[in-house]
C-alpha cells in the first residue's frame, strides 16, 4: 500500500527545481552556521550551557508556568490556557469577537500552524493576513510552511515573481528580488496601519520577570505585536525559561544555529501592554498556552528531551532525506528530524509512526543540535514504541506492529542467535552466489545486486588457523 | 477554560522527573577574550558588525554631533525628522530647529496620528539606552517620549549612541543595568541593523518592515 | 589510550562475513603483522543493529546476548566497521540497560575498537606505502564519524601511504543514504541520496574509493557499478594491507 508519505515522496523527488532549491538553501544555510562557530569549543560549550538552560526549565515546568502566569498578569497581560488546538482557536475567536475585529495581521508563528489558526478563524469570517515575508508568500500561494524558520525556501524567485504576478496584476513583473520585498512591503504597510489585532509566537517566554521574547529580522513581528490594539500571543507550554539571564545564551546560540546570524536585526522583549502616557503599543496583551500532546510527551523522562527544541530549524537544514524531500513531503506542521519526533509523539504513532523511517540514523541532527536535543536516539526509542507489546506512554505504542515482520525479526533472531544455523545459511548463501537473484527490487533500481563472497570470512578464518578462543 | 490550565498543571505535576538536569553556569560570552576588549575595541567591533548588515556609522563627539546630524539629514535630502523634544538629545535637536528639516514631535498617542507617522515621516531620531559590541546591537527601551514606533515605522531610524554605555555582551548589558531588580518595561528591544530578509532564496533584502535604513552616531 | 595487547577479539561482521571477507581477513592480517595475536571466535553472527533500528529490541537482545558472550577476557574487541562497533559500544549499554546481564555487556562494550581507531591509537601502527601513485576518496561512515568520533583515523592512515594522494568530494560529511534498513524502507529516498553522492565521488575523478563500513561502500560502490564505469572500492584495511605488500 503505497501511504500519504510515500507518495508525497514519490511527487517531491521528481520535482527537479524543488529540490534544487533546497539544496541550494541547505548547503547556503549549512556553510554560515559553520561561519557562525569558527572555535568548536566554545560551540560544545554554548550547547551545553544552552541544553542545560531547557532542560533546567523543563524540570521546573509546572512551577514556571505558574510563575509565568503570575508575572504576566501582574503586569498586565491575560493569560489563557488551551488544552487543544481547538481550544486555543476559540480562545482567539472569542477574544477578537470581544473586540469586534473582523482581520487580524499576523508575525511568523509555527504554535498557529499547529492549531490551524489561519482556516478556523476564516470559517468564522476573519481575514487573516501573514505579515512575514515567507508566510505571505506561501499564503498567496496557499501552501504550508515547508520549513520552520525559511517556510518558503522551496520556491524561487521566478515562482514568487510569477505568483506576485498573479496575484497583483498592478504591479510590473519581477524577479529581482529587492523589488519583490519592497512590493510586500507596500502592500503589507497598509494592513499594518489598519489591522485591529495581531497575532505573534513567541521564542521565549522568562518566567521570572513575565517577558515575551520574539526574534526577527524583517520588522513585521515588531508590527503586529505594537501597532494593533490587540495583541495575541501564542505558544506552547514548553516555551519558558526560568530566569532573564537564561536569554542570552539561547538568543545567541538560535540565531546563529538557524540562520547563520550573529543576532537577528531584533529582539522584541514585551512585558506589558500599553501603559498610562505611553502612546503605542496594543492596550491588551494576551498569551495562549497550548499544550496540544506536550503534558503527555513530558511524562515519559527521555521522550522529554523533545520539548528542549527551540526551534531553530539546523536538524532540517543538515538532514540528508529532509534537504532531498522537502517540507512539504512530510504531511505535518513540523517537517525534518525534529518534526519526526514531535508530530508522531503529537497526532500518535498510528497517525503518524511512519515518519520515524524517515532518516537515515547518520547522527547529523543530533550534532548540530543546539540543545543537544539525541534526535537520533528518540527516533530510534519511538521505533521501538511502534512495534513494542507493552504499555508506554506514546500515544499509538504498539500500533505498527506487523505480524509479518515480526515474525521475521524473530526468524532471524532466532538463526542469529544460533551460530550453526548463522553459519550453514551463510555458506549455503555463499555457494549459492552465482544463483543470486540479480533483481532485488527497490535496491537495485539504481545499484547492481550485492556480491555475495564465494566463501565466509568464517571459513577463510577457520582455514586460516586463526584461534577461535 | 480553567479547566485546561488544571488539566495541564496536573498531567505535568504527575510526572516527576527524576533526575536532576544540570544547572546552567552564568554565561561566560563567546570568547575568552573579551573580557579585555576596551572601549576603542568595542568601538571597532560594534562598527565592524553594524556595517556588515548595511548600517550607516558616524563619529561624533558631544560639541559636534548636532553638526553630523544635519549633515545626515542633509544627505539624505529628509523633508522632516520625528525627535522627541524632551529627551536631552531631543531638546538639543529642538534647541537648533533651524539647522534641520521640519522637526515633528510626537506629542499625542498614535491613533490621532498615525496616518502621518505611517505615510508622511521621513526619518525618525531616538536616543539609546545602550549597545553591544559583540553583535553590533543597539539597546532601545521605548518610552513615552520615544515610543516604540518611532525605530520601527519611518523608512529611516537615526540612533544616537553614547560610547561609554557600549557594553561587550548582550549578557554583560542586562546584568550590569540590572534588568531584574529594576523591572523590565512593556518593550525592550534589541536593534542590530536595518530590516532584512531572506525568505526568498535565502538572498538578503534590505527594508522589509522596519526602518529601510539604520545610522547610528556614536557620540 | 589503552596499552599495546598481545591479543585481541576479532568481529568481523555480517556483512564482511557474506560480501567483503578480503577486508575481514586483511583486517586480522594487519592486526597480526604488528605481533599482536588474534582471535576470532567462530559462533559470532551478527552485532544485532538491524533489529535494533527497526525497533525489535528483544530480537536485537538475543542476537546481542550471544555475541557478548563471546568475549569473556578483558582484551579488545576490533571491528572493521564503524556501525558494528557503534553498537556495541553505544547501543549495547542502552539495549541491557537493567537486564540481567548488563555488567558484562557493559564489560564488551568498553572493550570495542572500530579498526581504525585501533590501529591509530592502540597500535600506533607505522604503514610503508609500497604501492603505485593513487588519487583516493575516502568516505566515512556516519556512525564512525559521529557515533564513534573517528572520522581522523582512517584519514591519519591514509597520510601516512607516500603515494596516495586524497581528494575530497563536496558534502563529504553527508551521509550516503544507507542507513541499513532505511535502504530497504525509504528505497526511494535512499537512492535519492545515493545517487548525489556517487555523482561528488566521480567530480573528484578519484581512481578508488576507500570507506571503513562495508555497508556504505555496497550502496555507493553498487550504485556506481550499475551506472557503468564505475571508480573501484575497498574497504580501508584490504587498501592497507595490498598498499603495504602485505607482509611484514
Amino acid at each position: 500500500m503505497t501511504t500519504e508519505f510515500r507518495h508525497n515522496v514519490t511527487l517531491n523527488l521528481a520535482k527537479p527545481n524543488v529540490r534544487a532549491n533546497f539544496r541550494k538553501a541547505m548547503d547556503g544555510l549549512m556553510s554560515r552556521r559553520l561561519d557562525q562557530f569558527p572555535d568548536k569549543a566554545e560551540l560544545e560549550r554554548l550547547r551545553t550551557q544552552s541544553m542545560a538552560i531547557r532542560a533546567n526549565a523543563l524540570s521546573k515546568l509546572p512551577e514556571l508556568l505558574e510563575q509565568l502566569e503570575t508575572n504576566l498578569t501582574r503586569n498586565g497581560i491575560h493569560v489563557h490556557w488551551a488544552e487543544t488546538p481547538d481550544e486555543a482557536n476559540h480562545i482567539v475567536l472569542a477574544i477578537l469577537q470581544q473586540h469586534n475585529a473582523k482581520s487580524l495581521i499576523k508575525g511568523k508563528s509555527m504554535v498557529s500552524e499547529e492549531m490551524g489558526m489561519n482556516h478556523f478563524l476564516e470559517g468564522h469570517g476573519i481575514d487573516c493576513l501573514e505579515s512575514d515575508l515567507g508566510e505571505f508568500i506561501i499564503q498567496l500561494a496557499q501552501e504550508p510552511p515547508s520549513h520552520i524558520v525559511a517556510p518558503a525556501i522551496h520556491k524561487s524567485r521566478q515562482d514568487v515573481a510569477k505568483l506576485f504576478n498573479e496575484k497583483f496584476p498592478d504591479i510590473p513583473y519581477t524577479e529581482n528580488i529587492d523589488e519583490l520585498t519592497q512590493a510586500a512591503r507596500r502592500i503589507l504597510r497598509d494592513k499594518f496601519y489598519a489591522a485591529p489585532v495581531g497575532i505573534s509566537g513567541v521564542n521565549f517566554a522568562v518566567a521570572e520577570t513575565g517577558t515575551l521574547c520574539l526574534v526577527e529580522n524583517e520588522g513585521n513581528g515588531r508590527m503586529s505585536t505594537t501597532v494593533p490594539k490587540v495583541h495575541i500571543a501564542v505558544t506552547g507550554i514548553e516555551k519558558v525559561v526560568e530566569k532573564l539571564s537564561d536569554v542570552p545564551p539561547l538568543l545567541s546560540i538560535l540565531t546563529r544555529s538557524a540562520t547563520g546570524q550573529p543576532i537577528t536585526t531584533y529582539f522584541n522583549m514585551i512585558s506589558s501592554p500599553r501603559k498610562p502616557g505611553e502612546k503605542d503599543g496594543p492596550e491588551e496583551v494576551h498569551l495562549v498556552l497550548l499544550d496540544n500532546g506536550r503534558s503527555n510527551i513530558y511524562s515519559d523522562p527521555e521522550l522529554l528531551a523533545t520539548l528542549r527544541c527551540i526551534r531553530c530549524g539546523a536538524c532540517m537544514n543538515h538532514c540528508p532525506v529532509y534537504t532531498r524531500i522537502g517540507g512539504h513531503s512530510y504531511g505535518t506542521v513540523y517537517p525534518g528530524p525534529i518534526g519526526i519526533i514531535l508530530e508522531p509523539q503529537k497526532a500518535g504513532l498510528d497517525v503518524h509512526g511512519e515518519l520515524t523511517q524517515a532518516s537515515t540514523l547518520c547522527g547529523a541532527c543530533g550534532e548540530v543540535c543546539p540543545v543537544r536535543i539525541p534526535i537520533p536516539t528518540l527516533i530510534n526509542r519511538l521505533r521501538y514504541d511502534g512495534v513494542r507489546k507493552d504499555a508506554s506512554t506514546t500515544v499509538g505504542t504498539g500500533s505498527r506492529r506487523k505480524t509479518g515482520e515480526a515474525a521475521a525479526w524473530k526468524s532471524w533472531a532466532w538463526a542469529a542467535s544460533h551460530p550453526a544455523i548463522y553459519n550453514f545459511g551463510a555458506k549455503t548463501a555463499t555457494r549459492l552466489h552465482g544463483l543470486f537473484p540479480s533483481n532485488m527490487g527497490a535496491w537495485t533500481n539504481v545499484r547492481s545486486a550485492p556480491q555475495l563472497a564465494e566463501q565466509t570470512l568464517h571459513e577463510r578464518l577457520k582455514a586460516m588457523g586463526v584461534d577461535h578462543e | 477554560m480553567s479547566n485546561a490550565r488544571t488539566n495541564i498543571l496536573s498531567r505535568l505535576c504527575q510526572s516527576s522527573i527524576q533526575e536532576t538536569p544540570p544547572q546552567p553556569s552564568p554565561y561566560q560570552g563567546r570568547e575568552q577574550e573579551k573580557d579585555d576588549w576596551d572601549t576603542a575595541e568595542r568601538v571597532r567591533r560594534f562598527t565592524e558588525r553594524m556595517e556588515a548588515v548595511r548600517a550607516e556609522i558616524h563619529h561624533a563627539s558631544r560639541t559636534d554631533w548636532l553638526d553630523v546630524l544635519a549633515e545626515i539629514c542633509k544627505a539624505k535630502g529628509l523633508n522632516n525628522l520625528l525627535v522627541a523634544a524632551e529627551t536631552e538629545w531631543g531638546s538639543a535637536i529642538h534647541a537648533q530647529a533651524q539647522r534641520f528639516p521640519a522637526l515633528k514631535t510626537y506629542q499625542q498617542p498614535i491613533e490621532t496620528w498615525k496616518s502621518e507617522l505611517f505615510y508622511g515621516i521621513d526619518a525618525a531620531f531616538t536616543g539609546t539606552r545602550g549597545g553591544i559590541a559583540e553583535t553590533g546591537t543597539l539597546i532601545l527601551w521605548p518610552d513615552a517620549h520615544e515610543p516604540r514606533t518611532m525605530s520601527l515605522v519611518p523608512p529611516i531610524h537615526i540612533a544616537l549612541l553614547e560610547t561609554d554605555k557600549l557594553y561587550t555582551t548582550f549578557a554583560e548589558a542586562m546584568q550590569a543595568e540590572g534588568w531584574v531588580e529594576t523591572g523590565m518595561p512593556t518593550n525592550a528591544l534589541l536593534v542590530s541593523g536595518p530590516s532584512k530578509s531572506a525568505d526568498i532564496e535565502q538572498t538578503l533584502a534590505y527594508g522589509v518592515h522596519g526602518p529601510k535604513e539604520l545610522v547610528v552616531i556614536l557620540v | 589510550m589503552a596499552t599495546r595487547p598481545d591479543t585481541i577479539y576479532f568481529f568481523g561482521t555480517c556483512l564482511i562475513d557474506l560480501m567483503y571477507p578480503q577486508a575481514g581477513v586483511s583486517a586480522m592480517q594487519l592486526i597480526q603483522r604488528e605481533g599482536v595475536n588474534v582471535i576470532f571466535p567462530q559462533a559470532q553472527t551478527c552485532c544485532g543493529q538491524p533489529a535494533w533500528n527497526s525497533g525489535y529490541r528483544d530480537e536485537a537482545r538475543t542476537v546481542a546476548r550471544a555475541q557478548i558472550a563471546l568475549f569473556p577476557k578483558p582484551i579488545p574487541v576490533v571491528i572493521p566497521s564503524g556501525s558494528c562497533a557503534g553498537m556495541m559500544k553505544v547501543h549495547y549499554p542502552e539495549l541491557f540497560a537493567n537486564q540481567p546481564d548488563e555488567a558484562q555487556a557493559l564489560d564488551v562494550a568498553g572493550r570495542v575498537y572500530e579498526l581504525t581507531e585501533f590501529l591509530v591509537d592502540v597500535l600506533q601502527i607505522e604503514l610503508k606505502d609500497l604501492g603505485e601513485p593513487v588519487k583516493v576518496a575516502v568516505h566515512t561512515s556516519c556512525s564512525s564519524r559521529r557515533e564513534m568520533g573517528v572520522a581522523d583515523k582512517i584519514e591519519s592512515l591514509l597520510g601516512q601511504l607516500s603515494n596516495v594522494k586524497r581528494v575530497e568530494q563536496i558534502r563529504k560529511a553527508e551521509c550516503c543514504g544507507f542507513g541499513g534498513t532505511f535502504a530497504v524502507k525509504q528505497p526511494e529516498i535512499s537512492a535519492s541520496i545515493v545517487l548525489e553522492k556517487v555523482e561528488t565521488i566521480r567530480a573528484t575523478q578519484a581512481d578508488r574509493l576507500v570507506g571503513q563500513d562495508a555497508g556504505c561502500l555496497m550502496n555507493i560502490g553498487g550504485a556506481m557499478e550499475k551506472q557503468g564505469d564505475a571508480i573501484p572500492h575497498q574497504h580501508i584495511a584490504e587498501f592497507l594491507w595490498e598498499r603495504t605488500g602485505g607482509v611484514a
